[in-house]
């Protein structure tokens, strides 16, 4: 039987799965997640006791429809499924697999990679200190554990996230202090308009989310600086549009600017990218049903960021292009309906990308003394002053400077990083290169890749 | 008003599922109780203020993404291997720790 390697149990991993299970195959699927679902509709702990509604609000009848779904192929071995399972490195057809249990083959005639989004961090002065978390952490916190992950929280940066997230804690009955969007008014109403356009009902819910969070939401902020003395946060800075400057007390600070597309692995399978102005980042170039390259196939937010429904329409499309490929019967009207809706989704994720736009003004005003790499505290300044020795290409400032070679290995400071490497040669991001991705793509205890290594063939 | 983070409560607040078993472990020599199903990055955040110091600057450290991918949330444990706070579930008994064990060479 053709072999197929679905990397990611989203939403996107788990449509997939279920269209190559229709066909009667059975799909490995190998998944970090404890539990099958993703992070959108990450679930708690087993013993947990918070219904659906409490955990993923309007979304609840999806999450519980896409959990009973992947549920049931684990349950009647329709799956290979490795929960906890990082996918270390791709080379010959073989997915090298980081487990509980150490590192382990995974042979695959065809590959589907769905590993989903982090939030896409811009640095603000400070962040780096203990109490200062991405957007997406404390969702997760939330969702997957009951807790808040301060007593007085300012949650700061753009995307339909930073609402989601605030009125999440505020429901669970969490102090939140400040919700600080650095997207002006005027952008926020261009976007909004397509995307009211594209799903109505979905831009209405969240106005109402929006209009929940009251006088705690400010728009069109420039963010300063993060007070604290490196043990906790004490203050967020910001500039107001009239540009005064504001002190908002909080313990904690959660950041993020939407979400930047998780590529490693598709690099590493030889996708082709391209620069996406809308989306201010590299993604991978697939074709609508999401052929990246022979038997390579993307699916989700790794591919292009249509969020949650959109992963499960862009699972099914790649699915479905593989099973094609294998020369199966595919239902051509299905695939059809499912190119209209995603490129609805993609209309909307475009009015997204406009309402909250990347700060890249922020970023390339970074104060020298900034840290832009927060695994090794390298400065802005530091960055800059490489770029005469390395000239203004990512991978080079890369050798040179360390940012991007710490150990989330550039997924929180390359984007950021481009920018400030960009500013200084007074051209944009595009095009001062794409940072390469370099397995193995999580970090691995060196006794398991020799344990690997010695295991007889 | 500044609502400062104090050792004793520690930094994330229990919100919800606060009925679970306890769980007994230390974290840097101090005897700590969290509850089944906790990552260790929340039992130990339920009674600290931070994770570790930074390898690379004078701050302290807490996680960052909380999903695997920052890399900014390992500790070590006193018998040998290194965890990731994040993904790792609290286990009775761990014998957690800050940094290397005592007897490795400074860096």
């Amino acid at each position: 039987m053709t072999r197929v390697l679905i990397v990611g149990a989203g939403p996107a991993g788990i449509r997939a799965a279920e269209v190559l299970v229709a066909a009667g195959l059975r799909p490995v699927v190998v998944d970090e997640g404890a539990r099958a679902g993703g992070q959108i509709y990450r679930r708690p702990t087993d013993g947990f006791k918070r219904p659906p509604r409490t955990l993923y609000g309007s979304e609840a009848g999806k999450a519980v429809q896409l959990h009973e779904t992947f549920d049931g192929f684990v349950c009647d071995g329709q799956v290979d499924y490795h929960p906890r399972c990082s996918v270390l490195g791709l080379q010959d057809g073989v997915a090298q697999v980081l487990g509980p249990d150490g590192v382990f083959a995974v042979p695959y005639d065809r590959l589907i990679l769905a590993p989903g989004a982090t939030d896409r961090l811009a640095p603000v002065p400070g962040w780096q200190m203990a109490g200062v978390f991405s957007l997406g952490a404390a969702q997760i916190a939330l969702k997957s554990q009951g807790v808040a992950l301060g007593r007085q929280i300012v949650l700061a940066g753009s995307g339909p996230l930073l609402t989601l997230v605030a009125s999440q804690l505020i429901s669970a009955g969490a102090t939140v202090a400040a919700v600080l969007d650095t997207a002006p008014w005027g952008a926020q109403i261009r976007g909004g308009f397509d995307m009211a356009l594209a799903r109505p009902g979905v831009t209405l819910r969240g106005l109402r989310l929006r209009a929940g969070l009251g006088r705690r939401y400010r728009a069109g902020v420039t963010l300063t600086g993060i007070e604290g003395d490196g043990t906790s946060p004490a203050a967020v800075t910001w500039r107001d549009t009239r540009g005064r400057a504001h002190r908002t007390a909080c313990d904690t600070v959660a950041l993020g600017w939407h979400l930047r597309a998780e590529t490693a692995l598709a690099d590493l399978a030889g996708a082709e990218f391209a620069w996406s102005d809308i989306w201010a980042q590299w993604l991978p170039r697939t074709d609508a049903a999401g052929r990246a390259q022979d038997g390579v196939y993307l699916a989700g937010d790794g591919m292009s960021i249509l969020g949650a429904d959109g992963a499960e329409i862009a699972g099914r499309l790649a699915a479905r292009a593989c099973l094609a490929d294998l020369g199966h019967h595919v239902d051509v009207a299905a695939q059809n309906r499912d190119l209209g809706r995603k490129r609805r989704m993609g209309r909307f994720a475009k009015g997204i990308a406009t309402a909250f736009p990347w700060p890249a003004e922020m970023v390339r005003a970074l104060p020298e003394d900034a840290i832009l790499c927060r695994c090794e505290g390298i400065t802005a300044g530091d960055l800059r002053r490489t770029l005469t020795l390395s000239g203004p290409e990512v991978n080079r400032a890369k050798s040179l400077s360390r940012v991007g070679m710490g150990r989330c290995q550039g997924r929180y400071c390359q984007i950021a990083g481009a920018e400030v490497t960009a500013a200084q040669v007074g051209c944009g991001p595009a095009t001062v290169g794409r940072l390469r991705a370099q397995p193995p793509v999580r970090p691995a205890p060196l006794g398991v890749i020799a344990a690997a290594a010695d295991k007889p063939e | 008003m500044s609502h400062s983070v104090t050792p004793e409560e520690g930094r994330v607040q229990r919100l919800a599922e606060t009925d679970r078993p306890t769980l007994a472990f230390t974290f840097e020599g101090r005897a700590m109780a969290g509850l089944e199903g906790d990552t260790v990055l929340t039992a130990v955040l339920a009674a600290a203020t931070h994770l570790r110091n930074a390898e690379f600057g004078p701050e302290r450290r807490a996680g960052f993404c909380l999903m695997g991918a920052c890399q900014d949330c390992w500790l070590w444990q006193e018998n040998g291997p290194r965890l990731r706070a994040c993904s790792t579930l609290l286990q009775e008994g761990m014998r957690l720790r800050a940094a290397p064990p005592d007897s490795w060479p400074a860096p």
